[in-house]
């Protein structure tokens, strides 16, 4: 038995029949295969309250097909291929903003009703749905919402749904792994030991270590050894 | 099947309420002193390591909502099984009044998920009343805590380092880690205005303390719960040894109703209800331990009224559910122009901030009477839901990367290249200050709700004071100034009078305690110096209730050693039978 093996755990339950579980539940459980049916997500350490409450919002999508061809064009517009990584769709951001709007219902009116918004003024315009238009024309109207600071009081109305897509649009692409990875360059949530911010930083910033205090911090020579200490309080260093 | 209620029938010689810093400290000081305990906790068993519940080293794209905090309070990666809402759970507010109320449910409580910030009180922290003739003096000073300080350093692990301030007690520390880039500006800035930035105080493990736990590899995510057990978390460094001795039983889903009482007036066991069946059962102990947190612990001893005790239970002195504090909070932001374009490196560290600001004046030279101290934020750190958002509040602030200024907001390959841009240039700061405990600020029994269970909840009612508005301008002073002359732009307003100078509402900073306050009169206090009480000589309360004043310091450390030092007083007095 192991040592997680040896723990005596009572569920209550188990005490109304008088049952006693020694519990020799093994440490790595199988994976749940309810985790499986969550999309494409991965097991990410639900509770069974969270899962069944996942795998309802996977039930069905929110936006129609109208929608979420709209939504696309839109992400696309917002967060476009570029030389470093792809685009907002290439990283699957209008399938998180339809989760979104499951999980975060507040956000169902602003972004139907916004959706609705840019047909409403592509229509009357140049009689064609949003996505219908030219990119050009698509263009010449989020120039029109994407400067909050500059927006005609005739646009305002859009103002804040665009600021919606375009913060939902950010987040599910800088928090995708081609997001994450390709583009921002993000390098950790890795086992590793912390030496401090690189010399060459340092320089550029003009920044140093205090000397004084360089002595006092942790090695990564030492972190395996036991620490002990005097009776001062003193830690032993090697 | 009959609706009884079904009585276990082992008599415990202690049976604990809760299984966070005070109930784990006291089963494992207990347990390893022979005695058979019984560990009631509300929550389902939890343990770091469990692959089923794990979300260290899991990245944002794995949850489909990356992270955000639509059914826990912290984000889908935050270790706390729970949040200031609870579905079937309510607590209600008295006046118009605010207070919130975060509670934890599972093994270990809301430690799998807290900050890790361990800071002993200060020989000032326990003497308040004789300083400034606010509150009330704790019937203990510092000496007397001293000693457990120093075992729980060493038994649980705390990195930091010694700096001789009078009444910031230096402990046995790890070695603390080097500090991050924007915590080197912070310093830099803050050194101009004479504020002092040292190194955190924090229970990560930088070097092995034992065979049983890891050593901390700096992934920034303790708000997880560390599955090499390299943080502190009561789960795995309390419970995990105490259940290894074979003297605990660990009752989990297990939600206290009350402390049943004999014809002595004595308490004799806990009435629970068993979330997997709903029906009620009593666990007997010849002692009892409360250490459901403050506001639970003073529910229960409210909610255990008898002909005995008509106030509830070790209420003569009807000071339980007063005396409510929550530290003050108040934060500001900044954007360094420095940091834009930063080189890329792995810039996690530990899993909170490697540096902070004590509390480094003088009340007497100020208009209100405690002190707050800062922690630090920002850095490279993994992106969750949020990232990105508002980028058009920060955009228009600097010049573009080809230095022509620009308008705040946009799309397209620029937005997309300023967000890549921005990335780790924005930073912050929290002040965490000491409130007064007040006799007006409490919780009581609301005689119109139950839970889900049919328990009645409690009812806040609480307010702030100019002591506290007075301190949070104080901090939103200091914030200005440390951001500014770390070379940084400061976002967003200041706020004023209109928004209490922007202190969190009560209850925010999760430091609630002062409910069942220690003292040495019993007609002013629930529980004498050893965190018994006054009027039921077996029982206990080690949480955050016993605490008379808080400090500025987060409350955990002081929860733990009070709670080793009443378990060891415990343990002798029933020895000599005293109880």
């Amino acid at each position: 038995m192991d040592r997680r093996n040896s723990i005596k755990t009572l569920v209550a339950g188990g005490i109304a029949g008088g049952l006693l579980i020694n519990g020799c539940k093994p440490a790595a459980g199988p994976v749940d295969t309810d985790a499986a049916s969550v999309g494409e997500t991965e097991m990410y350490g639900r509770t069974p309250e969270e899962k069944k409450r996942d795998r309802e919002l996977m039930k069905e999508p929110f936006f129609n097909a109208h929608e979420m061809a709209t939504l696309t064009v839109l992400c696309d517009l917002i967060i476009p291929a570029d030389d470093v990584s792809g685009s907002a769709s290439d990283a699957e951001v209008p399938a998180f903003i339809d989760f979104i709007m499951k999980d975060q219902p507040g956000y169902q009116n602003t972004m139907r009703g916004g959706l609705m918004w840019l047909d409403h003024q592509t229509l009357a315009l140049h009689d064609k749905a949003f996505v219908d238009c030219s990119e050009g024309q698509q263009t010449a109207l989020l120039d029109k919402l994407a400067y909050p600071e500059e927006v005609e009081p005739a646009y305002q109305s859009g103002v804040r749904f665009f600021n919606t897509v375009r913060n939902l649009t950010a987040t599910g692409f800088f928090t995708s792994k081609m997001g994450v990875i390709t583009d921002l360059g993000y390098i950790g949530n890795v086992p590793t030991f912390w030496d401090g911010v690189p010399q060459e930083v340092l320089d550029k910033h003009n920044l140093a270590y205090d000397e004084d205090r360089m002595a006092m911090y942790v090695t990564v020579e030492e972190r395996e050894k036991q620490a002990e200490w005097d009776e001062n309080g003193n830690i032993k260093r090697s | 099947m009959s609706f009884q209620i079904i009585e276990q029938p082992t008599v415990y010689d202690v049976v604990i309420v809760g299984s966070g810093a005070g109930g784990g400290m006291a089963a494992k000081i207990l347990a390893e002193g022979g005695l058979k305990v019984a560990l009631l906790e509300a929550g389902p068993n939890f343990d770091p390591k469990n692959p089923e519940q794990q979300t260290q080293l899991k990245w944002p794209w794995m949850s489909p909502r990356r992270g955000a905090g639509t059914t826990r309070a912290f984000g889908d990666f935050d270790m706390a099984y729970g949040g200031w809402d609870i579905d079937g759970e309510p607590y209600t507010r008295k006046n118009g009044t605010q207070f919130d109320w975060f509670r934890s449910r599972m093994l270990g409580g809301r430690t799998n998920h807290w900050g890790r910030i361990s800071l002993r009180f200060g020989p000032y922290d326990f003497k308040r009343r004789s300083m400034d003739g606010l509150g009330d003096d704790w019937p203990i000073s510092y000496d007397d805590v001293k000693p457990f300080y120093d075992r729980l350093d060493k038994m649980v692990g705390v990195f930091g380092s010694k700096e001789g301030m009078y009444n910031e007690p230096d402990g046995f520390f790890l070695p603390p880690p080097k500090p991050r880039l924007h915590e080197m500006f912070i310093q830099r800035g803050a050194a101009k205005v004479n504020v002092p930035v040292i190194p955190a105080r924090l229970s990560i493990l930088t070097r092995r303390i034992n065979q049983d736990r890891g050593v901390c590899f700096y992934c920034r995510q303790c708000s997880r719960s560390c599955m090499v057990y390299g943080d502190f978390s009561s789960s795995s460094v309390l419970v995990k040894p105490a259940l290894d001795t074979g003297n605990v039983d660990l009752y989990v889903n297990a939600m206290a109703r009350e402390v049943i009482t004999d014809t002595d007036g004595k308490a004799k066991a806990i009435s629970y209800v068993n979330k997997e069946d709903l029906r009620e059962y009593q666990v007997r102990g010849k002692t009892i331990i409360l250490a459901a947190s403050a506001c639970e612990s003073a529910r229960l001893l409210l909610n255990s009224v008898s002909s005995r005790h008509p106030n509830g239970l070790a209420n003569n002195s009807g000071v339980v559910g007063k005396y409510l504090h929550d530290s003050t909070g108040a934060s500001r932001m900044g954007l360094h122009p420095e940091m834009l374009d930063r080189q890329r490196y792995n810039e996690d560290g530990v899993g909170g901030m490697h540096v902070y600001t004590p509390w480094w004046l003088d009340n007497k030279k100020l208009d209100f009477p405690r002190g707050y101290h800062i922690e630090y934020w920002g850095g490279m750190g993994m992106p969750g839901y949020g990232f990105g958002f508002g980028l058009e509040s920060l955009n228009g602030l600097v010049p573009n990367a080809q230095g022509q200024s620009q308008s705040a907001g946009g799309y397209g390959k620029d937005f997309k290249a300023d967000l890549r841009r921005f990335y780790g240039a924005t930073f912050g700061m929290s002040g965490r200050g000491e409130c007064i405990a007040r006799e007006d600020n409490y919780c009581e029994i609301d005689p119109n709700t139950v839970d889900k269970f049919g328990i009645p909840v409690l009812r806040f009612h609480y307010t702030w004071s100019d002591h506290e508005r007075k301190q949070a301008k104080h901090m939103h002073d200091t914030f200005e100034e440390i951001i500014t002359q770390a070379g940084g732009i400061l976002l967003g307003e200041k706020p004023g009078p209109e928004s209490d100078y922007g202190l969190e509402a009560p209850g925010r900073i999760i430091h609630e305690v002062g409910t069942v306050r220690m003292g040495n009169d019993p007609q002013k206090s629930a529980l004498n110096s050893y965190n018994q009480a006054h009027d039921v000589s077996n029982l206990f309360v080690m949480d955050g209730g016993p605490f008379v004043s808080q400090a500025d310091k987060n409350p955990t450390w002081t929860i733990m050693a009070l709670a080793m030092r009443a378990s060891e007083y415990l343990m002798n007095e029933m020895k000599k039978q005293n109880i």
